[in-house]
């Protein structure tokens, strides 16, 4: 029983993150198995910020390995300069003989060689190729790989904590998603929301953020939005609304800086069409 | 020990593992959940669960499965160190069970047991007041009533289970019901198909393998090639600009860009028809006469190889499909019946789908059902939703 508790006391949000209980509770559970946390959810819910806040938190070191569409799972683990060598060889600079001094770790290397536990965020998976999650099930199981060129064997000092973050661009492949706690982000409530905005502007007018939370909320729900606006897009709107001193009263009819909320001229168009109607 | 759940979680459509199950069993053993049902639901969840699309099922089934000990929030501590095996040897623990029995039978009797005490509490309620956060007994009003509709403002750690499970907040992410240009761009970015590395000549540098064998031949350049890997599908679509098809416009849009921005296709040829294909197929949606080209044309140049995929209610008059000059478009004769032209391009390529805005629970119901039905006969017709789009393009990928 003291175990438990002591396990889940573990993570409990940081000062400028605010995590639900079912967030924290399943990133307590995927650090007690040790296995990768898979986040998801709607852009602009802080899947990111999830991993600073956990290394914040527990005093960690974060590494962030951002994936793009051209990564491969080889990149993570370390990279092999023979272009380097071989003009060391040519303009014989250096010791080529010593193919370690060509070796480079990549972040899931560094993160397995540093000297205390890290928290590992590869950010963004589904941007990769279909296969690279598939690529990496060794690695993330055993923490541990080989380089053929050195006969060395990378192992894990301290299992890093990893946190994994996906967009839904592709779907991921099962024997990978069976390796991983999963937790979806949903939007946030209102309320919710309201505590995550006093993080970011703990100064806020009351009234100003009632005002402009209702049209918010009101904008996302208009159907057929494309592209509904995210936390981020409030910050900025709140402070647009602040900086220009947007009258209050008129605020949900009048909409000013709407080109901040949305980002697509059909949703513009659409939302103004909605708002004339009534 | 929790054997049947697992099996009930699998059959209600759930894909969960043997690897996952043992994960959920370790984290039981090692204390990871209170004795609550909530945390044991998030447990479950996180541990189960792996795409916000399935959350759903899994608050349906987990509700379903639970029914029985649904209102009391709490499993009552000793029991739950029972589950566990807490506080007792593992030795201990298979002395007391009876190898005869399954563990299914402990399932059983805990379930018969929890659900005593819910009936026991369920009749103090009854017989008492409607009062609500008394003696301690709040979760239990509060859960008991918030079904009928008595609102207490419990806050959310009071909330049990299976009352987060009945709100079925994540319905709206059900795989069925999603439309966005974007999911479907992504399921089209599965029909692909890249060239058997064997055939054609190797025209494409492989640098990877000439650094390397550059550095073994110690500096002298040596160069590798290798076969290009491209995607060999090509794609015919065809849409239904008829008047029936406006009222599913945002839907057939979004398909239409998803095709447009997918460029990983070999080759991508649109035409649109009116109702049914007759002798000509449209080059624009807006099916003026004249702009158009011959359908006889398009089966001509267009090999085999193509995968066809229509796109349209397929709901009109019989005679539009089956009779001469059923064409509906005034002044326009056709000799052959639409449905023939149908078995044309059907019996020139080989794989092709239906694709229908229409849902499917409702092809059998709504105005044009039997000339879904003809259709259907031939061609493999599919919803027009993320999850139609799917099957029908892994069926598009494999021979009929």
């Amino acid at each position: 029983m003291r175990k438990m508790e002591e396990q889940l006391t573990r993570f409990r949000g940081s000062g400028d993150y605010v995590a639900s209980p079912e967030l924290m509770y399943a990133v307590n559970v995927a650090m007690a198995l040790e296995k990768p946390l898979l986040i998801k959810g709607e852009p602009g819910t802080g899947k990111t910020m999830l991993a600073r806040a956990i290394a914040d938190a527990l005093g960690k070191e974060l590494i962030i390995w951002n994936i793009k569409s051209t990564t491969k799972a080889q990149d993570g683990l370390y990279l092999y300069d023979t272009v380097q060598r071989l003009y060391d060889s040519q303009f014989g600079e250096g010791d080529v003989a010593d193919i370690k001094k060509y070796i480079r770790l990549g972040k899931m290397g560094e993160a397995f060689t540093a000297a205390e536990q890290t928290v590992l965020l590869i950010d963004e998976i589904d941007k990769a190729d279909l296969e690279f999650p598939n690529d990496l099930l060794w690695e993330l199981d055993r923490m541990e790989f080989f380089i053929p060129e050195t006969k060395e064997l990378i192992t894990a000092v301290h299992r890093p904590i990893v946190i994994i973050t996906s967009n839904a661009e592709k779907e991921l492949p099962d024997a990978f998603l069976r390796r991983c706690i999963f937790h979806y982000i949903a939007f946030p409530q209102a309320d919710k929301m309201e505590e995550i905005v006093r993080v970011h502007y703990p100064q806020v007018d009351r009234r100003l953020l009632a005002q402009a939370m209702e049209a918010f909320y009101w904008i996302r729900d208009v159907k057929d939005v494309q592209k509904k606006p995210s936390t981020s897009e409030l910050l900025d709107w709140l402070k647009a609304l602040e900086l220009s001193g947007a009258d209050l009263d008129t605020l949900k009819t009048e909409l000013p800086f709407l080109g901040v909320l949305l980002k697509k001229n059909q949703d513009v168009d659409l939302v103004n069409q909605v708002k004339a109607r009534g | 020990m929790f054997i049947s759940f697992f099996y009930h979680l699998r059959e209600a459509g759930l894909p969960v593992s043997l690897q996952e199950w043992l994960a959920l069993t370790e984290a039981l053993d090692r204390g990871l959940c209170a004795p609550s049902l909530l945390e044991f639901y998030h447990l479950c969840r996180s541990v189960l669960v792996k795409s916000e699309g399935d959350y759903d099922k899994f608050d349906m089934a987990f509700a379903a499965y639970f029914d029985g000990i649904g209102t009391s929030g709490e499993i009552p501590e000793e029991v739950w160190g029972w589950l566990n095996g807490k506080g007792k040897t593992k030795e201990e623990l298979r002395d007391r069970m009876d190898p005869m029995n399954t563990a299914d039978y402990d399932l059983e009797k805990l379930r018969d047991m929890l659900k005593e005490r819910l009936e026991e509490q369920k009749s103090r309620h009854a017989g008492g007041s409607y009062w609500i956060g008394t003696g301690g007994t709040s979760v239990l009003g509060h859960s008991g009533y918030a079904d009928v509709g008595v609102r207490v403002g419990g806050e959310s750690r009071y909330k049990n289970a299976l009352q987060v499970a009945r709100q079925r907040d994540y319905r709206d992410f059900r795989e069925d019901n999603i439309i966005d240009p974007r999911q479907f761009q992504l399921a089209f970015r599965r029909l692909r198909q890249f060239s058997t590395r064997i055939e054609g000549p190797k025209t494409e540098l492989d640098i990877d393998a000439t650094v390397r064998k550059t550095c073994d031949a110690g500096g002298n350049l040596r160069l590798v090639f290798d076969h290009p890997r491209k995607n060999t599908i090509k794609l015919l679509l065809l849409f239904d600009a008829g008047g029936s098809m406006l009222s599913y416009s945002r839907l057939c849009s979004a398909l239409f860009q998803a095709v447009d921005k997918s460029n990983h296709f070999k080759d991508l040829k649109v035409y649109y028809f009116h109702n049914c294909v007759y002798e000509h197929l449209y080059k624009t949606p807006r099916c003026r006469r004249g702009d158009w080209v011959d359908t006889d044309w398009v089966l001509k140049n267009y090999g085999s190889e193509y995968r066809v995929v229509f796109v349209g209610d397929a709901s009109m008059s019989d005679d539009e499909l089956l009779r001469k000059g059923g064409c509906c478009l005034v002044g326009l004769y056709n000799e052959i019946p639409g449905i023939q032209w149908l078995h044309r391009i059907r019996d020139r390529y080989s794989h092709q789908i239906w694709l229908n805005p229409i849902e499917d629970t409702l092809w059998d119901f709504v105005f044009g059902s039997h000339s879904i039905k003809l259709v259907r006969q031939v061609f493999p017709m599919y919803e027009l939703s993320v999850k139609g789009l799917e099957t029908g393009i892994r069926k598009l990928l494999v021979s009929r």
